[in-house]
């Protein structure tokens, strides 16, 4: 018994060790998002191409992508090209975070227009109520309107299809 | 001569004007409570982009927004409290320096209540070892004690 009581030191440590072992691998910048499971914030804003007015109605109906880009958004450039390729595979809604109208359309131009829809939010009120703490951003939209995940950071072709995409096949399940 | 005066009129108003390059953006308050009461959520609010830093420390776009947020809704007479729902609804938890014990919670406000409390058993234990050594060496029978006596009288040293 005295012999194990010589052990504890050890034990702690290996415990101490394990515990912030396992520490390194989480992203200390990744927030767990307060509006998962919670309808999309209710917002009136306008769309980029028609100018006409949008609701969170606009995005009810099928399961649906909402990425938060805006044109002085590095990494959106660097995520832009994945949301090229599965446009196809899922509708995609853009929200155009506090940038200029004339800015994203000719971004939009250039690079190929992803999105079935652009809301433009100029002040970052929609950003806001979703909690967008730096672009991009991109939820997953049930067919009510419910956000189901948030990815924060850019989507690469293996977050799409480890991550998102699993999500998105379990949702059209759901029915 | 007239240059160097200039030279010197440009240094004092530049150093004058250092205070104002220091206030990221100035608010009009109705009353120095509400200026207090912003300057206190500002303080207790974190910023969710510089994870270290509170909305008023931080630099970040998304702080100058809340600030504006939180300066908006106490014009909107809104309490304290109903400042930190609003945020909280939105960034959750992370955003109060000082976070209500919830489930996702628990482990950091139990974690150094539990450490205090192993640390007290720790210094309970050695303390009560200590006393048990203690008193085992005062009772000494009375032949123990004689025979004590004998080995100290008889090693004290030659003169």
């Amino acid at each position: 018994m005295a012999r194990l009581r010589l052990f504890i030191p050890l034990f702690i440590f290996s415990l101490l060790a394990a515990l912030l072992y396992s520490g390194l691998d989480g992203d200390p910048t990744e927030l767990p998002t307060a509006l998962i499971g919670k309808p999309v914030p209710p917002f009136e804003l306008l769309a980029l191409h028609d100018g006409r007015r949008l609701t969170e109605q606009d995005l009810v109906g099928e399961v649906a992508l909402l990425n938060v880009w805006a044109t002085w958004c590095i990494s959106c450039r660097a995520e832009h090209p994945t949301f090229m390729n599965i446009a196809r595979d899922i509708p995609i809604y853009g929200l155009n975070y506090k940038d200029d109208n004339a800015k994203a359309k000719q971004w939009l131009k250039n690079l190929g227009d992803p999105y079935r829809l652009t809301i433009v939010d100029a002040k970052g009120s929609l950003g806001l109520d979703l909690g967008v703490y730096g672009a991009p951003e991109t939820y997953v939209i049930d067919r009510r309107g419910i956000i189901r995940h948030k990815r924060v950071g850019v989507v690469d072709e293996r977050i799409w299809l480890q991550e998102i995409l699993p999500i998105v096949t379990k949702l059209r399940a759901e029915g | 001569m007239r240059n160097i005066f200039n030279t010197m009129i440009f240094i004092v108003v530049v150093q004058l004007s250092l205070p104002v390059l220091a206030v990221v953006e100035t608010y009009q308050f109705n009353s120095e409570e509400l200026r207090g009461r912003y300057n206190y959520l500002l303080f207790e609010l974190r910023c969710p982009k510089c994870q270290n830093q509170n909305l008023a420390d931080s630099d970040a776009p998304i702080a100058a927004d809340l600030r504006a947020q939180v300066y908006r809704l106490l014009t909107e007479n809104k309490t304290d409290a109903e400042v930190k729902a609003y945020l909280v609804a939105r960034y959750g938890d992370f955003v109060l320096y000082n976070p209500p014990v919830n489930k996702h919670t628990a482990m950091l406000w139990l974690l150094p209540a539990s450490g205090l409390l192993i640390g007290v058993m720790i210094i309970f234990m050695l303390v009560r070892r200590t006393g048990a050594i203690d008193e085992d060496a005062v009772t000494l029978n009375v032949s123990q004690q004689q025979r004590l006596t004998d080995i100290l009288t008889e090693q004290e040293p030659p003169n």
